[in-house]
């Protein structure tokens, strides 16, 4: 796992005045899935497409198992790309597709013919050998397009929102089946996505990127659990990002209330940001809360209810899977594990990285 | 039953509208008198007195020879523009679009008067000797057949997926394999409706030939156009006969390649 494969170092791009990607410095390791998530326009896109060598950075180099290949054109890259819009070559039947870059390696026939076969079934398309195309649903045509790329026996694959055109079962199921193949051989993944859910249900390392500059880099877990700033808080499921002091360790004011928290070391009586998630506020007896409040609305969701509560001159979002009705009051409290503690951006440029999302 | 009957007769008075005058050419291609208010009985003498006229035959061989040469030249030229254009930025791809689009609406005589003075002006400034003659009209026809091969070609080039081409760049093809092996493939049912188009263009094209042609150099329709002044024979019947039949064929075999892909 320690090896770095891929090294990104200092690569910045723009195209004319508008800056896409800013002394960006990234690896990725041996046989990771790493996910580049991202609003529109943060830089994911062509921070994969420079690893793929479909663009030049402006500077900085990029550095494949230990050889500078910033310069490589995309043909002579050890690595292979799905793309969203799958990209198959539509003139020519599956199995063409598939042995397209085989043909340009000069592979013989039978090792061709058993590729196709053994690619197939990894991806279950067992018999669609001489199909076109054309007959293929959008989530057949994106397995053809990853057994297109994986007969190629790739180090690193690159996936750019390959689930972005489908529809919600069958991204789900193309989750678990993305998961398995990269289990089965042993390829490192770097997947672009603007789908939170999806990258924090695959990946083993989570890029949040934001207008060109990373905002955090972790597992799921850690992004979830402890976003580093509001950004990512935000936008890595729903959160309620409230102003608060920290009074002294482990202790924190919200709402001018205090309130217990695990946090250490932001410094006596200094301004934070405070990230709780909406399915870490407990609703009980008005007398037993920290604060009080009154619930303003209540929509259900399936799974949970989603509730606001009104407290302390603030909306507080809330995730439960209790129902209090509108109108009742109710007693907000926080475990102090849930209670996630932030610096405040330091510069203004950090400030606007997060205003512009909301 | 009105209605149905109605519209049977509004076609049929369409057709007649669309189709009599070549009809009577056909059919009095195939009098055997000369008079055009007389049957004289059926006669293939007129096709036979035809394809005995030297003249006529060099014409119908310069006609076909330019029209091969035009049409290819300009699906090579016209391809390439295409390609270039369709990497282009928005702005300017439509701006060029629009230029090429132009010399498709300007009236012929005005595309022809101004080729022949382009060509005199060169040799005046230069100091060439290009003569008008086969090498005028094989250029003034590439000029006019470039823009039809474009309009065919791009929206085939549009089509494409534009991560079609990098797909292939990704499967380790060279940027020359990338092309013949998946941009042409994709793009060629236009480059041979582009190729057919310009092929027939150049086929009937009067106008900007008999502006761009010199002394010896003689197409069909300027030929039928000099042996008219002479009072006309049967024989141009007959030959008229021929191009329709010929530019009907290949009309034919267009739309059937054009519905046969459909199907797929």
């Amino acid at each position: 796992m320690a090896n770095k494969l891929v090294d990104l170092q200092n690569i910045s791009k723009a195209y004319g005045d508008n800056v896409i990607l800013d002394d960006l410095n990234l690896y990725i390791k041996e046989n990771e899935f790493l996910t580049l998530l991202g609003p529109s326009g943060c830089g994911k896109t062509t921070t994969l497409r420079i690893i793929g060598g479909f663009e030049t950075p402006d500077s900085g180099k990029v550095i494949f198992e230990g050889k500078d290949i910033s310069k490589l054109p995309p043909n002579e890259r050890q690595l292979n790309t799905v793309f969203q819009k799958y990209a198959l070559f539509t003139h020519m039947t599956i199995a063409e597709n598939i042995a397209f870059g085989l043909k340009i390696k000069n592979k013989s026939r039978q090792y061709i013919k058993d590729k196709i076969e053994y690619a197939l079934k990894l991806v279950n398309l067992k018999g669609f050998e001489n199909r076109s195309v054309d007959s293929l649903s959008g989530g057949q045509q994106q397995r053809i397009a990853i057994a297109r790329a994986i007969v190629n026996e790739p180090k690193l694959l690159l996936l750019d929102e390959p689930l972005g055109a489908l529809d919600l079962k069958l991204r789900q199921d193309m989750q678990y089946e993305l998961i398995r193949l990269k289990n089965e051989l042993g390829i490192t993944f770097i997947y672009v996505t603007h789908d939170q859910e999806e990258a924090l249900t695959m990946s083993d390392t989570i890029v949040v990127m934001n207008q060109g500059y990373i905002q955090q880099i972790g597992s799921p877990e850690d992004i979830y659990n402890e976003p580093q700033n509001a950004f990512v808080a935000d936008f890595i499921g729903e959160s309620n990002i409230i102003d608060g002091i920290f009074v002294q360790d482990e202790v924190v004011e919200i709402c001018g209330k205090k309130f217990a928290c695990v946090d250490k070391g932001f410094g006596n009586n200094t301004p934070v940001d405070v990230v709780i998630r909406p399915e870490d506020i407990d609703l009980v007896d008005p007398k037993e809360g920290t604060i009080t409040g009154i619930v303003k609305s209540l929509l259900f969701k399936g799974v949970h209810y989603e509730m606001e509560v009104e407290a302390n001159g603030r909306d507080w979002l809330v995730h439960s899977t209790d129902l209090s009705p509108v109108g009742a009051m109710v007693g907000i409290k926080v475990d102090p594990y849930d209670i996630q503690i932030m610096k405040k951006p330091e510069s203004e440029d950090e400030e606007a990285v997060v205003n512009d999302e909301q | 039953m009105v209605r149905k009957l109605s519209r049977r007769v509004y076609l049929t008075v369409m057709l007649i509208f669309l189709y009599a005058p070549i009809l009577t050419l056909v059919v009095l291609s195939f009098n055997a008198s000369k008079s055009r208010a007389k049957w004289g009985g059926f006669t293939l003498k007129w096709y036979k007195q035809l394809f005995s006229n030297e003249e006529t035959l060099n014409a119908l061989y310069t006609t076909l020879l330019i029209a091969f040469l035009s049409a290819l030249i300009a699906v090579i030229l016209g391809t390439l523009a295409s390609i270039a254009m369709n990497s282009m930025k928005k702005k300017p791809r439509a701006l060029l679009m629009a230029i090429t689009n132009i010399p498709m609406l300007n009236a012929d005589i005005v595309t022809g008067i101004s080729l022949m003075l382009l060509f005199i002006f060169v040799n005046v400034v230069f100091r060439t000797r290009i003569r008008l003659g086969f090498t005028t009209v094989l250029l003034a026809h590439i000029t006019f057949n470039i823009p039809y091969v474009i309009l065919s070609v791009m929206p085939k080039l549009r089509q494409i997926n534009k991560n079609t081409y990098e797909a292939a760049l990704d499967l380790g093809a060279s940027p020359i394999y990338a092309f013949y092996k998946v941009i042409l493939p994709e793009i060629f049912p236009g480059i041979l409706s582009g190729f057919l188009l310009a092929f027939t263009m150049s086929l009937d094209d009067f106008t900007i030939t008999y502006f761009t042609t010199g002394p010896g150099i003689e197409t069909l329709s300027t030929q039928i156009y000099t042996e008219v002044r002479k009072g006309i024979q049967p024989e141009i019947y007959a030959l008229s006969t021929l191009m329709f039949a010929a530019v009907l064929l290949l009309l034919v075999f267009v739309n059937r390649k054009s519905a046969v892909k459909e199907k797929e």
